[in-house]
Order: C-alpha cells, then sequence, then structure tokens
C-alpha cells in the first residue's frame, strides 16, 4: 500500500486506467495515510472519506465500462478550504465560516469532478488566505512534514503538507502574493500560480480579487502541469477570466528543454536578507540551467523593491471590502442574537468574534487606505507602482523568455517565531510579490536543502499566458537534479 | 407630528429654491444585473435567488449586456454623452438588505453624463420650457428589500424582528442624476413633476421598464435647498426619500420648500439629512443625518472588467431610438388639432400613452382624452392612484366609447358601466348587459312614462301647453327617473313637446 501513497499522479493514473489497481484501494491508501499522519501535521480541516470513496467508486465504474479517462481519472486530491464544494464544510480557516456548507461547486471544483478526479477533503489554510505561515488558522497551525517545528509556509499551508506528506499525491491551492509558491518551496514540492484569469475564481471565497488565483500543487512538475490543464481554461462565470486556450503546459514540463532560453536572474531578489543556503542553492540552479545551454542575463526590475508595500495596500483595500458580506445575515457565525441587540450590534458582535487578529489587522489596513482623502495617497499610489511593476516584466520580456528568483528569501521558519512581527511575516512573500501584481504565470520547483537542512525552491517567471514556459524551466530542473540527487528532493526528507 | 410650515406665497416672496432630482429605474430585463436569476415582481420572497445576488461566498457578477444596452439608450435618449470606456465601483456600507454590504454601482466613471431633458409647464405667462440638465445616468444594482415587523413606525428601529426578501437584490438600476436644477422659482414643484412625468413617458417609450413609480420600479428622492437669492450661496439641502408619485413629486418639493422657510425664517439651520415623505399625511420626516463626510470608500469593481462600448454600436442605438418625446407631443398636437396647453394637460395628467393606446384601439382623440382627462382622472384621484393603476385598459376604454358611438349607452350609463369594470365586473359590454344598461330607444315605452308624468305633475304640462318651453325639464326630469337614466334625454324632450302640442 505504501507504494500507492509514493507514486506519482501519472502512475497512479495509468494503474488505475490498467486496473492494476482500483480507484477505491488508491484512495483508502490516502485515506490511511492521513489517519496515520494527519494528527501531526494538521493538513486537513475536513475530511470527506464517504464523498471520496463514492468519487473513487464512479471512476471505477468508468474503467470497468470502458470508458474514456482523463488523465487524472481517480487520483485523489487535496482541495484548499477555499473553495466551495457543495455540502462539503467550507471555512476558508475563519470561524466566521464555521459549520457552512455552500450550495454550490466552484468552478475549479467541477472542472476536477468532470476529470474523475478524487477529492479527499479540504484542507487547513491561513484565515482567508491572510498569511504566510498558516498560523493564522482559526483551527491551530499546519506543521512542516520535513520538521514538525517549523511552519509549513502559507497561506496555502495544509495543501503543501498533505502532498508532502504523502497524504495526496495532489492538492490545490490558492495564491494572491506567493500563497502557493511559497509553501511549495519551504515544503520541497511543486506548486505554480497560473496566469492571473487562467483558472476560474468562481467558488473561490474572495480575498484580493485583483490578484487571488488558484493553482496546482504536486510533487513532480509533470504532475503539477497536468493538474493545471485540468483546472485552467475560460469561464463565462468568472468576467476576469481569459478566453484564450490553455498553453501546452504538459508538453512543456515534458519536454524540459531550456537550450536556447534566454533566463534573466533578477538582482533585486537577491543579497541582503536573504539566507546564504538559499543564495547558495540559487545560484547553483542558475549554473545547472547554463549548463543545460539556456544563456543566462542579470537583468534589474528597481520597481519590485515596492511590490511588498503597494501589495500591503492593494491586497488589503480590496479585502476590506470582500470581507464586510461576512455580516451573520445569510451565512456562517452568529454571536450574541439574543433578541436585545439590533442587526447592527449582532453584526459588530459576530465580525469581532468571528475573525482573527491578521484578518482584522488587513480589514483595518484596508478600510483607512480607501477612505476618502487617503485614496489617492495609498489605494491609488499602490496602483500606480503595480503599473510600474507590469512595465519592469515588460521590459525584462524585450531581452529574456523568463525570470528566475529563490521563491523566498529564508527557509521555513519555526512555528511562533513571527506572530508577534508582522512585517517580518510579510517578508516570506518578498519573491513571489511581484509577478502576483503583475498578473503573470510562476512556479516553484525544489532545488535543494539550506543552511538549516530545510528546502529551497526555485522561483520562474513567466510573461502573460506563458504558462507553458515555467513548466518547461522547471522540469529542466527538476530533471538534473534528480540526475544528481537519484530521485526528488522529498525522497530526503526524515519519513513521518 | 407636522413641522411648522409657511404660506408657498411668502416662501417664494423670500427665497429662491435649488433642487435635484435623482431617479432610480429598475430597468425591465428578464434576469438581474450581474446574474442569472429572475426579475418578475411580487414573486414569492427568496424565490429569485442565487448565490451571486446572496453575496454567498466564492460568488462573482457578470455584467448583464441588455442591461447596458438599456442604459445607453437611456443617456442616448436624455441627450448624453456616452463613455466609451467605464467601469463599475464598489460602494461600501453596511445594511441587512445589501447582500454583500457594498453595491456594485459607478462612482467617477459614469456611462452616460452630460446631458438634458426639456419640460414644459403652464406659467402666469403661458407655456414655458425649462431645461433640466442630467448630470449623469449610470448602472447600479438594487437591493433587497427589508420588511420590519413590530415597533410602530414600519421602520428597523424599534421592531420586533424584520425580515428580509432578496428577490430585488441585484436587480438593474439606472440612476439619473440631475444638476442643481436653478431659476425655477415659484414652478419648482410642476418643473420637477413635469420632469419626472417627462422621464417616464420617455423611459417608457424607449421600452425599457415598466416605469410604476407604486410598484419601485421608478424612484425619485428629491434635494432640495433654499437660498435668500439666486445671487447668494446655495443653501443646505435635505434630501427626501420614498417620493413615490407624481403627484408626491409636486406635494413633497412644495411641503419642504414650506418647511425649510419655516426654519429659516425663525433663525433656525436646516440639517443635512434624508428625509422620508408621507404619501397619506403630506408630510416628510426625519430620517438618518447624512454629513459630506459619509464615506463609501468608492473604488474600481476588481470582480469586472471595463465596459467599452463600441462607436459603431453606440449610433447603431442612436439610429434605433424611438421618436423624441418633444416632437412626438407637437406631432400629436397637430394631428388632433388640439392646442398647446390642451396637450400639456394630457401630459401632466401622465394620459398621453393612455389616450394613444384608446385611440389605437378604434377610439377618435377628443373621445379618449375626455374619458381619460375627465371622468377616469376623477376616479384615479379619489383613488388616490396614478391613471395607470386603474383597473381598466385602455381597450375597455375604447370599447365604452364604442357602445356611446353606436347609442347603446349614454354618457351617465357609460359611468355605471365604468364602476362595473374597475369593480372586476368583466368587458364593458358584459357589464351593460348584466347590468341592465340600455338606452330606452322605444317611443312606445317613452310615452308611457311620458302620460304617466304628465298626470303626476298637470301643473308643469299646463305651463308647456302655454308655451313655457323652461319647464320641460321638470317633465324629462321624471321621466328620466321612471326609466332609471336608461332614456336618451333629448328624444325624451322631444316627445314631451310633441305630446303637449309644442
Amino acid at each position: 500500500m505504501s507504494d500507492l501513497i509514493h507514486a506519482s499522479a501519472v502512475e497512479l493514473a495509468a494503474q488505475i486506467a490498467n486496473k492494476t489497481v482500483s480507484a477505491i484501494e488508491v484512495t483508502q491508501a490516502h485515506l490511511d495515510r492521513i489517519a496515520e499522519v494527519d494528527g501531526r501535521v494538521n493538513a486537513f480541516l475536513h475530511v470527506d472519506a464517504d464523498g471520496a470513496l463514492e468519487q473513487a467508486r464512479a471512476v471505477d465504474h468508468a474503467v470497468a465500462s470502458g470508458q474514456a479517462l482523463s488523465p487524472l481519472a481517480g487520483v485523489p486530491l487535496a482541495l484548499k478550504d477555499v473553495l466551495t464544494q457543495t455540502g462539503v464544510p467550507t471555512t476558508a480557516g475563519s470561524k466566521i465560516l464555521e459549520g457552512w456548507r455552500p450550495p454550490y461547486d466552484a468552478t475549479v471544483v467541477e472542472r476536477l469532478r468532470d476529470a474523475g478526479v478524487v477529492i479527499l477533503g479540504k484542507t487547513n489554510m491561513d484565515e482567508f488566505a491572510m498569511g504566510s505561515s498558516t498560523e493564522n488558522s482559526a483551527y491551530g497551525p499546519t506543521h512542516n512534514p520535513w520538521d514538525l517545528e517549523r511552519i509549513p509556509g502559507g497561506s496555502s499551508g495544509g495543501s503543501a503538507a498533505a502532498v508532502s506528506a504523502y497524504e495526496a499525491p495532489l492538492a490545490i491551492g490558492t495564491d494572491t502574493g506567493g500563497s502557493i509558491r511559497q509553501p511549495a518551496a519551504v515544503t520541497g514540492i511543486v506548486g505554480a500560480k497560473p496566469t492571473y484569469g487562467a483558472v476560474s475564481r468562481y467558488g473561490l471565497v474572495a480575498f484580493s480579487s485583483s490578484l487571488d488565483q488558484a493553482g496546482p500543487f504536486a510533487r513532480t512538475v509533470v504532475d503539477t502541469a497536468l493538474l493545471h490543464s485540468v483546472i485552467a481554461g475560460h469561464d463565462p462565470r468568472d468576467s476576469t477570466s481569459i478566453k484564450e486556450p490553455v498553453p501546452d503546459v504538459v508538453g512543456a514540463a515534458k519536454s524540459a528543454d531550456v537550450s536556447n532560453m534566454r533566463i534573466g536572474v533578477v538582482r533585486e531578489l537577491s543579497g541582503e536578507g536573504y539566507q546564504p543556503g538559499v543564495q547558495a542553492r540559487f545560484d547553483e540552479a542558475v549554473e545547472l540551467l547554463r549548463a543545460q545551454g539556456a544563456e543566462i542575463v542579470e537583468i534589474s526590475c528597481p520597481s519590485f523593491t515596492y511590490a511588498l508595500g503597494a501589495y500591503y495596500l492593494i491586497a488589503p483595500s480590496e479585502c476590506s471590502s470582500n470581507l464586510a458580506r461576512f455580516d451573520a445575515m445569510r451565512f456562517g457565525l452568529r454571536t450574541d442574537d439574543n433578541g436585545e441587540l439590533s442587526a447592527e450590534d449582532v453584526m459588530r458582535h459576530t465580525r469581532a468574534a468571528g475573525f482573527g487578529p491578521e484578518v482584522k489587522r488587513r480589514i483595518i489596513l484596508g478600510t483607512y487606505a480607501l477612505s476618502s482623502g487617503y485614496y489617492d495617497a495609498y489605494y491609488g499610489q499602490a496602483q500606480k507602482v503595480r503599473t510600474l511593476i507590469t512595465r519592469d516584466f515588460e521590459a525584462a520580456w524585450a531581452s529574456v523568455d523568463v525570470l528566475i528568483s529563490p521563491t523566498t528569501p529564508t527557509e521555513p521558519f519555526r512555528i511562533g517565531e513571527r506572530v508577534n512581527d508582522p512585517v517580518a511575516m510579510y517578508k516570506a512573500d518578498l519573491c513571489t510579490l511581484p509577478s502576483s501584481l503583475y498578473g503573470g504565470p510562476a512556479i516553484s520547483v525544489p532545488i535543494g536543502l539550506g543552511d538549516e537542512n530545510l528546502p529551497v525552491g526555485l522561483q520562474v517567471m513567466a510573461p502573460v499566458m506563458a504558462d507553458d514556459q515555467v513548466y518547461r524551466v522547471a522540469g529542466a530542473v527538476e530533471k538534473a537534479l534528480a540526475q544528481q540527487w537519484g530521485g526528488l528532493l522529498l525522497d530526503q526528507a526524515v519519513a513521518l | 407630528m407636522s413641522a411648522p410650515l409657511i404660506d408657498f406665497d411668502e416662501v417664494i416672496a423670500n427665497f429662491d429654491p435649488v433642487l435635484g432630482l435623482e431617479v432610480h429605474v429598475e430597468l425591465g430585463t428578464a434576469s438581474k444585473m450581474f446574474c442569472g436569476c429572475a426579475t418578475e415582481f411580487g414573486a414569492e420572497p427568496n424565490t429569485q435567488v442565487c448565490p451571486t445576488c446572496l453575496g454567498l461566498p466564492g460568488s462573482l457578477p457578470v455584467v448583464n449586456g441588455t442591461a447596458v444596452e438599456s442604459a445607453i439608450r437611456i443617456g442616448l435618449a436624455l441627450n448624453c454623452s456616452i463613455a466609451s470606456w467605464c467601469r463599475f465601483a464598489r460602494k461600501n456600507y453596511f445594511y441587512p438588505d445589501m447582500p454583500k454590504n457594498f453595491q456594485t454601482s459607478q462612482y467617477d466613471e459614469p456611462i452616460c453624463f452630460e446631458g438634458y431633458l426639456d419640460v414644459d409647464v403652464e406659467t402666469d405667462e403661458g407655456t414655458r420650457t425649462f431645461r433640466v440638465e442630467i448630470e449623469r445616468a449610470h448602472m447600479e444594482e438594487d437591493t433587497g428589500k427589508s420588511l420590519h415587523v413590530g415597533g410602530s413606525t414600519g421602520r428597523i428601529h424599534g421592531a420586533d424582528f424584520s425580515l428580509v426578501d432578496y428577490n430585488r437584490a441585484g436587480i438593474p438600476l439606472i440612476e439619473i442624476v440631475t444638476k442643481p436644477l436653478e431659476g425655477a422659482g415659484k414652478y419648482a414643484p410642476e418643473v420637477a413633476k413635469a420632469y419626472v412625468g417627462a422621464l417616464r413617458d420617455l423611459l417608457r417609450g424607449l421600452g425599457v421598464s415598466d416605469v410604476k413609480m407604486e410598484q419601485g420600479s421608478l424612484r425619485c428622492d428629491v434635494n432640495l435647498s433654499l437660498r435668500t437669492s439666486p445671487d447668494a450661496p446655495l443653501g443646505t439641502r435635505t434630501e427626501t426619500k420614498n417620493v413615490n408619485s407624481l403627484r408626491s413629486v409636486e406635494r413633497a418639493i412644495r411641503y419642504e420648500m414650506q418647511r425649510q422657510a419655516a426654519l429659516l425664517t425663525d433663525g433656525t439651520a436646516i440639517i443635512q439629512e434624508t428625509r422620508h415623505w408621507h404619501e397619506d399625511t403630506g408630510v416628510t420626516t426625519s430620517g438618518r443625518v447624512k454629513s459630506d463626510a459619509e464615506d463609501y470608500r468608492y473604488f474600481p469593481e476588481p470582480d469586472l472588467v471595463p465596459v467599452a462600448p463600441s462607436a459603431e454600436w453606440i449610433e447603431q442605438l442612436r439610429s434605433q431610438l424611438p421618436e423624441p418625446p418633444a416632437e412626438r407631443s407637437k406631432r400629436l398636437r397637430e394631428e388632433w388639432g388640439i392646442s398647446e396647453k390642451e396637450m400639456q394637460s394630457v401630459i401632466n395628467a401622465g394620459a398621453l400613452d393612455l389616450v394613444l393606446a384608446t385611440i389605437a384601439e378604434g377610439a377618435d382623440p377628443a373621445a379618449s382624452r375626455k374619458w381619460w382627462l375627465g371622468e377616469l382622472a376623477r376616479r384615479a384621484n379619489d383613488e388616490g392612484v396614478e391613471l395607470e393603476s386603474l383597473a381598466i385598459t385602455a381597450k375597455q376604454v375604447a370599447d365604452l366609447e364604442g357602445l356611446v358611438q353606436s347609442g347603446r349607452l349614454n354618457d351617465k350609463l357609460a359611468r355605471q358601466v365604468i364602476d362595473g369594470v374597475l369593480a372586476g365586473e368583466g368587458e364593458p359590454a358584459a357589464v351593460a348587459d348584466s347590468r341592465g344598461l340600455q338606452i330606452v330607444s322605444d317611443d312606445s315605452a317613452l310615452l308611457e312614462a311620458i302620460t304617466a308624468a304628465i298626470e303626476a305633475d298637470p301643473d308643469a304640462a299646463q305651463k308647456i301647453r302655454d308655451g313655457k318651453v323652461a319647464a320641460t325639464g321638470a317633465l324629462v326630469g321624471s321621466v328620466m327617473k321612471a326609466t332609471k337614466g336608461q332614456a336618451d334625454a333629448a328624444r325624451v324632450r322631444e316627445l314631451v313637446l310633441q305630446e303637449l302640442g309644442q
């Protein structure tokens, strides 16, 4: 059975399709693994064993009746608890949504179902995706499977930990400022943020509408690309959804060919604040790509320095409005509705009791930034910076195909280490924020262990709708390192 | 409790009113502004809802293209410029009947801007045209509807509990905002009424809304301030809501002018606030205090993409607009051969479309105007409703007129038929049948009644024989009474005179 949990999605799908193993067996093996380790990892907020087995049974029927199968049919997946799934609790990591069972499926969930992907359950996250460590969950932190004392990154820490702890071969996360790439990096797996608009946001509980994007996690680049191709594509229910066809990310991941590619190293994403081990692994990865025939160019993107400031105005501004709907009126928590308090007071009490401190901090920040008299100085100015960052990217595309940087400045820190220092926490996303503000695709792929023997990731960023390019580079890095290591980085983790 | 008022003439002698009108129009699209839910009026509460219009977590809006088209057509009909690129914005404030606690609206980039509507008002010096300048017309979504149960006021404060119907949440609205309307003086109430009436006719002509004020598909908020003279700076304004009929527009403005003038005369400052108009008592009462500092934290709606109508599309819509109301009114005036003043009374009564519909059903223009402006206007006034809300259709009025023309009914009987139609007794002919209403045209039946009348009043009969024809009235009257009004009075008179040798 343990073979099943260590297998890749590609291998599992093949074995299910040729009836070597049933989807039910694969699902049960993962449910067993969750039962075995999740008490220590806390990756899942809700395990939907019955629903998962039912989906697996349907795949087995399809196999038995000789129906054509999607490339991921029967493969289990962990779903970040920020996407709605009909009848399954969806909390977004918040007390304010405790007990809410959505009456509708997110488009991502619909696509997963259509592809026969088996959804095991919902994963832990920073409340409303606000955080970089999953410590902001109202349901306790998730632990990094590499070192249970460490954070698994965030906000999609539950999804990343589930994949790196072999509780699921695939997971869905969402990325607003780095919430897929940073957890992928610090748990030693692959995670991609597709081009903004490539994956429908319908059913994604909004944090920052102009930045939020769902994306795939897996242990290999090809698995990640396969999941990407399942969830991406135009959706008329999301006005910001892109109509153009999804690039061939699977083909690019498989080709892993970087010869004749021009790769830009971002000068501003290195130096002070970057852990030596992180910098060393990054430099080695650059040489690896050069050795495979890529042309390496140093690129300056001066506006990237202002990404953190711009992000922490734009995202909180949008969140202050997006989170206004949590008012105890129609769903979720309702506090102190004792017949004495007015509707307004019940709203106030519920919001005070239901939101955690980081969410409140950002609502207050955003409310302030949008206030009349401050709008131009804060929100307006941040939008200008966003434009400048986009121009930096566009200028870079004149001379290179992709940009690369470390995914995070440091290895994963200890749980509790930064909880009282929000700005230190925010800096975990220093490298991932620029492409979020720009809207282009980016991926994180493991490139080794740092000073503390913990995972380090390489970030690859590409032009809008050139998602295939990030998979091409990540595939090349993975292939070269697999030869050095004789397998995946994750194989070097101490077994749970 | 009503506030102290001063006489309207005294208001005008001492103050100059400045008006601003905000009209919200519910578009008659089949689906809502940002989702596919139905928009039917009067459905069971909370049956026309979905994740998007309930504001459920994860839901997203998609713009209704027909609503955008209607907005552009309204803008063109109001002589507005149409934005080649504009965005929606979020207007953030908390209210229980607003699902997302922000309203998706437009802020500094309205789809239509800088237009006007000319309206004619009867003044002491004859008909005068006032140009009402339009600042903007923008798209937004309606809120849900709260019902506050218990308490005395029907308002949220003091209620035992409240119910919310989200069927209305997300219905497409166009908000049409005028520039400050100055210089109307004592005609300000009439100009406002004429504007809302003209706007209503224009919207109905465009077919974009059913514009029923009492159902809330056209709602009017009135901003009003007074200043001591046209050169003085603007005074503090109040915003009066719930002004839901043409009559109320005029009355509410008149009242608010008198109320504000009384306060100002007394040296009391006007409070900038929202006030509610009460149609039944004819007063406005204080609502929430509104300050300029109220901060809606508008920002561009990130869940929607900009609206960018092409110049070709705009021109195509412009070329398909119906005849402008002013031109139509001029044409009809000539066709019907009536004066400007007569035409104005048709328009101001809100009867133009009804009259036209009645003509279309076969009645002649004069008769159509007579019924709608006479008897039916009286009924509407008695019931305190708009003419169009009376339970009688243009076709029924035309049929009624047909019965008069054919000699079956006289005007008196026709009025009884109207009673029956309004009471829901059926079509005019059926009402006449079931009520037994029919002019008695059989001379022998009339002669019988005349003989009886002569016997009953020999004095009168003698006077007529003696040549005092004026005495005929008494005998005709008693014959009409005896025949329950169903005789043709002219024929009765002829026969009476004939019988008495005159």
